[in-house]
């Protein structure tokens, strides 16, 4: 039911492949879509950012209870994080099990299978975070 | 701008309803609303639903509800706002009664989750969250209100010993309610010890797949006056905010409950103190833990002390969930506020059977879509 | 011989996964003697790991190390013999990952464990020639072993990147020669549909292994004037331990200089990335000046070698990325339930 829509999932390779996102130029606020009009202050105007692959680990959780598509990896661990601009992002956390994780730990950005479509075979790619190598 | 009020309430019982469809359960619940309002007619009907267009691949609720009541040539419309879709029906009726425009309206909220399985109802209720972003990295509902009851625990310096009795008070007060999916008491040492969901989140304070279908009978002062049953005033209001809570300024706060529960008492010239009865949307325990604060109920880092003190119990300050909210009741998703208006209805109507809240004449359910994103509050007042 | 004008090593990156078998967990399992096993143990790929992220990753530590903007990369080479898609090329993905899209030439190579060093030769090629300014050539391999195969003890999971440019001043390492030496001989092979290799056992030693890559290095030395004296390190693909030790004494090179470049015995086969990621660790400790050389072997058959000269810059360059020891040595170990789940041997 829940299949990987190729338009969709290839439409923002940019972002989930090198963290390409966009920032308001009058407020700041970062948007990891291409965004028409900044939600936070309604400018329209925005430069292209590449978000710092580092960051620092605010919380984090290991899915138990997965949805459909991501059974093959569960459990599996969702992290909230802070990038050294500030960017808060949340992301799969990998090479790592949760008793090693502590707030406030450093962790990097890497590109790793996010799923596969169990009928169509198709591979999604995206970034997760790693405890800083 | 018209008065609006309740006039018949209907709630099916919340189950795995695994002999009913969809349509059954939402017909039901009209049916009793109607019956209980003591009219057969209504100008319109509104059909709040979150999941049926994933799960039962059905959308098109307002024609199809219309025709299963034989109604068929009025206006009826589905409406969605995430696990808020119920509350979304109710704030179109009401708007359409206000405004002059209906003299009666059926609101409907029905999602029927047993038709799914577990990593597909999973899956379909994130359809309030951002898909592309929070979806897409395999984050469910569950782990967002994890991630939020970490940094809760963490800023508050509070144990989840303190925010799990909410699931226990939730329990207390299903006991002698026919309609809860989870009619019994459990033991704080029973949450504590359910396994993870999604840590720190236990099974014991998140809610389970169900089904279900409530519906009320919203009409006019005119019409009010015509009919003989037991009526309430309605006051709803709205607010929303980002879908993903990791992207607003503090994720700990929900702006929009807030900013609707003002509202809200604003326009009924309530104050909070005048609120005897609040319905919490705690599709988890820490969601109505932060609801709570953000509401202006509960002190900020403080709402555990309101449960450890008792004034959340039906004989306390403020009872709370009084049927055993999302919890115990149980939370049959886009139905679930629809059970909140309703359940507050019984009560100011003096039906609530052996939970009975006596002193109160207003009460507030608060109906959230997403982790906050959409929210409405709801005032009844009694008349 | 025709001689490389201009094609130097600008950045390098070895990448292993995290998880490891011990050659003796993989025994217990099928009841083998634990007194001879080819390695120690060796890498295993997490579960969301593939031949294209592990590419990505080898890349994105070659890409610090050569400070060059990856859209200058004008050619993408993966060279794999598990790449996930039999049809859709993994050079895109790497090179979309990586940011070198869309002025790019992108293709896979296969040769079993040679198309990491075949892709190297077209980039080096392709940069020598003029045709770009930087190219990127990559090793990667998730191999697979039958369960409880030979090659089960060894098939493993890395990968290895070199950007490949032509200025000697922001160089590591400096490409002087390189010949290859192929032969049909079928000594390991697998057939479309199939999950897993054939092999012939000892047939892969004598006529396959050996002689490919003694002959390869040997026309090498003869056509471009090279003697043993003129080798520092001897990098030799390592399907074992013990494989490159008995080249390296076959050709009479001194075993010292083969060791430093010898990780299979912690690591295991990593085919494709084997004896680049040889190269790799070679890099991390070699001085300026110091001439490495470097044999794969692919089965079917054929040893792509190469002699390297080491450059100034590898002093600094080297501090600017982890070390290969690094992932060497961040290591977990799982039991061969947890292996056969990461290695999709339990279907789902």
């Amino acid at each position: 039911m829940f299949r990987i829509k190729v338009p969709r999932y290839w439409r923002h390779k940019d972002f989930r492949y090198r963290l390409n996102a966009w920032k308001c130029n009058h407020c700041g606020e970062t948007h990891f879509f291409q965004p028409l009009i900044c939600r936070k202050c309604r400018s329209r105007d925005f430069s292209r950012v590449t978000l710092p692959e580092s960051g620092k680990l605010l919380a984090y959780t290991v899915v138990r209870s997965p949805p459909e598509g991501f059974e093959a990896q569960s459990p599996y661990i969702i992290g909230f994080i802070e990038l050294d601009d500030g960017t808060r992002i949340l992301g799969q956390l990998t090479d790592c099990y949760p008793e090693e994780l502590k707030q406030g730990m450093k962790v990097e950005a890497t590109l790793r299978k996010i799923r596969e479509d169990q009928e169509d075979k198709i591979i999604a790619y995206c970034y997760k975070f790693r405890p800083a190598i | 701008m018209s008065k609006v009020y309740v006039a018949g309430v209907g709630l099916t019982k919340i189950d795995e309803h695994w002999w009913m469809s969809l349509e059954y359960l939402m017909t039901e619940a009209s049916l009793k609303a109607l019956d209980d309002a003591g009219i057969s007619r209504v100008d319109s009907i509104y059909v709040g639903s979150m999941l049926s267009p994933i799960l039962q691949e059905q959308g098109h609720l307002g024609a199809l509800l219309a025709e299963e009541l034989g109604l068929s040539g009025i206006p009826a419309i589905g409406v969605e706002a995430a696990s808020a879709s119920g509350a979304a029906a109710v704030y179109t009726g009401a708007r359409e009664i206000e405004s002059g425009r209906a003299n009666a309206v059926l609101v409907v909220g029905v999602d029927k989750m047993s038709d799914g399985m577990a990593e597909e109802v999973t899956a379909a209720m994130m359809s309030g969250e951002r898909q592309e972003y929070v979806g897409f990295i395999g984050a469910t509902f569950y782990s967002i209100n994890a991630l939020i009851y970490s940094l809760y625990m963490d800023r508050y310096n509070v144990g989840q010993e303190k925010i799990a009795l909410f699931p226990v008070l939730c329990h207390e007060h299903a006991v002698n309610v026919p309609h809860a999916q989870y009619p019994f008491k459990i033991k704080l040492e029973t949450v504590l010890n359910s396994p993870y969901i999604s840590e720190p989140l236990r099974r014991f304070e998140t809610t389970a797949i169900a089904d279900g279908a409530a519906a009320l009978v919203l009409v006019n002062e005119e019409t009010a006056k015509k009919l003989d049953t037991p009526k309430t005033e309605l006051i709803i209001e709205a607010s929303t905010d980002y879908l993903t809570p990791f992207q607003r300024e503090d994720p700990l706060w929900f702006p929009a409950i807030q900013l609707a529960t003002s509202k809200a008492l604003s326009r009924a010239k309530l104050e909070r103190q005048d609120i005897k009865i609040l319905e919490l949307y705690d599709a988890t325990s820490i969601m109505a833990i932060v609801s709570l604060e953000s509401s202006g109920f509960a002190e900020r880092g403080k709402a555990w002390q309101l449960l450890e003190r008792g004034e959340l119990g039906l004989s306390g300050a403020l009872p709370c969930n009084t049927f055993g909210g999302l919890k115990a009741r149980g939370h049959p998703a886009g139905a679930t506020p629809v059970y909140q208006i309703a359940e507050l209805h019984l009560q100011l109507t003096h039906r609530a059977g052996k939970n009975q809240v006596d002193s109160a004449k207003n009460g507030l359910a608060q109906s959230l879509g997403g982790v906050a994103s959409t929210a409405f509050a709801t005032i009844l007042r009694e008349v | 011989m025709v001689r490389i004008n201009s094609a130097v090593i600008v950045g390098y990156g070895g990448y292993v996964p995290r998880y490891r078998i011990k050659s003796e967990e993989i025994a217990r399992i099928w009841g083998r003697d634990k007194s001879e096993l080819p390695v120690e143990e060796k890498a295993v790929a997490g579960l969301d790991e593939d031949t294209v992220t592990m590419a990505v990753e080898a890349a994105k530590i070659a890409i610090k190390r050569a400070g060059i903007p990856p859209s200058k990369i004008g050619a993408v080479h993966v060279g794999t013999e598990s790449k996930p898609y039999a049809v859709k090329p993994s050079g895109t993905i790497v090179a979309e990952a990586i940011g070198a899209v869309p002025s790019v030439t992108a293709a896979d190579f296969e040769f079993a464990c040679k198309a990491g060093t075949e892709a190297l030769q077209f980039i080096t090629s392709l940069v020598d020639a003029g045709r770009i300014e930087y190219g990127l050539a990559i090793g990667a391999d998730t191999a697979q072993g039958r369960p409880g195969d030979a090659l089960e003890f060894t098939a493993a999971c890395g990968a290895a990147a070199f950007i490949i440019g032509r200025d000697k001043n922001e160089g590591v390492a400096e490409i002087e020669a390189w010949t290859s030496y192929v032969t049909d001989t079928p000594d390991f092979w697998r057939r479309e549909y199939e999950r897993y290799p054939h092999h012939t056992a000892r047939f892969t030693g004598d006529p396959a292994y050996f002689h490919h890559i003694v002959n390869s290095v040997k026309n090498l030395l003869e056509n471009d004037g090279y003697t043993l004296n003129d080798i520092d390190y001897a990098v030799f693909h390592q399907p074992n331990v013990r494989f490159p030790l008995v080249a390296a004494k076959l050709l009479g090179i001194d075993l010292e200089k083969t060791k430093p470049g010898l990780i299979t015995g912690y690591i295991g086969n990593t085919y494709a990335a084997s004896s680049l990621l040889g190269l790799v660790k070679v890099l991390d400790q070699a001085k300026p000046g110091q001439r490495i050389l470097l044999a794969s072997f692919g089965s079917g058959a054929g040893s792509d070698s190469y002699i390297i000269r080491v450059l100034e810059g590898i002093e600094v360059k080297r501090s600017l990325a982890p070390t290969l020891d690094k992932f060497i040595e961040r290591k977990t170990y799982i039991d061969y339930a947890i292996y056969a789940r990461h290695r999709k041997k339990i279907l789902m």
